[in-house]
């Protein structure tokens, strides 16, 4: 599954993106921000306040429960700050 | 209707000609310009760095502007946002609607702005003086703000 991650988020995880295997039993983008925190210090600073995280999949936003059975694409990333 | 996503600067008056070239039927244009502020919470800024998500960015403000569209009798609009390194001054986003009459063209304008700040995919990082930089928090208004356009505007506008 290729996820990509952008402004303090791609900072403190070091890198903008990455494909990963991730297991059946992660079924929702709450599941793989709990998954992807296990993974190392890094990823744990990234996502220390999920309230702070936003999510995209296929390019279009999801809330935390969304499935991600059959994406193509996950983005996490803070609040938007555009305009 | 037309999105554009770009590094490079903009001309307004270039950009209004040729969104309303050759066409009668509108009466009203609306034109909203943001820019680079050269202070943030008091502290003089170096730069401004726009972070954007390609693809994602371009089709939100796709369907900003659509809905835009659905909401308003719009006969012309664009959308125009930066990415990359601004210094104070300069021009961040542009958006342009078009009616036969402005009651239309100026709510529609403010409609995009407030949806585009809300969903369009791009992040701020200021860089003061010294070099430290600063990703620019979500302001908790820009969320409320969508909120006054609950039920608001008609095709009969």
């Amino acid at each position: 599954m290729k996820l990509l991650y952008f402004a303090w988020i791609r900072e403190r995880i070091g890198r903008g993106g990455e494909t990963l295997e991730v297991p059946a039993e992660v079924a929702t983008i709450a599941d793989l921000l709990a998954w992807l925190k296990a993974r190392g210090p890094e990823y744990g600073e990234a996502f220390a306040r999920p309230d702070l995280v936003r999510a995209a999949i296929n390019q279009t936003h999801v809330k935390a429960d969304a499935p991600i059975a059959g994406a193509r694409e996950i983005a996490f990333f803070p609040p938007v700050t555009g305009g | 209707m037309a999105v554009r996503v770009q590094a490079e600067d903009f001309d307004v008056g270039r950009e209004t000609s040729a969104l309303t070239a050759g066409r009668t039927d509108i009466g009203a244009i609306v034109t909203f310009t943001g820019t680079v502020r050269g202070e943030a919470k008091g502290r003089p800024l170096a730069s401004m760095t726009l972070e954007h998500y390609p693809g994602m960015t371009e089709a939100e403000l796709e369907r900003v502007e659509a809905e835009a569209h659905a909401r308003w009798p719009l006969d012309a609009s664009l959308i125009i946002h930066r990415y990359g390194e601004l210094k104070p001054g300069d021009n961040i986003v542009l958006v342009i609607a078009a009616s036969r009459h402005r009651h239309a063209a100026f709510e529609a304008a403010a409609y995009l702005m407030d949806y585009l700040k809300s969903r369009a995919p791009f992040w701020k990082k200021e860089t003061a003086l010294d070099g430290t930089g600063h990703w620019v928090d979500a302001r908790e208004t820009d969320e409320a703000a969508l909120a006054r356009w609950e039920g608001f505007g008609t095709r009969d506008a």
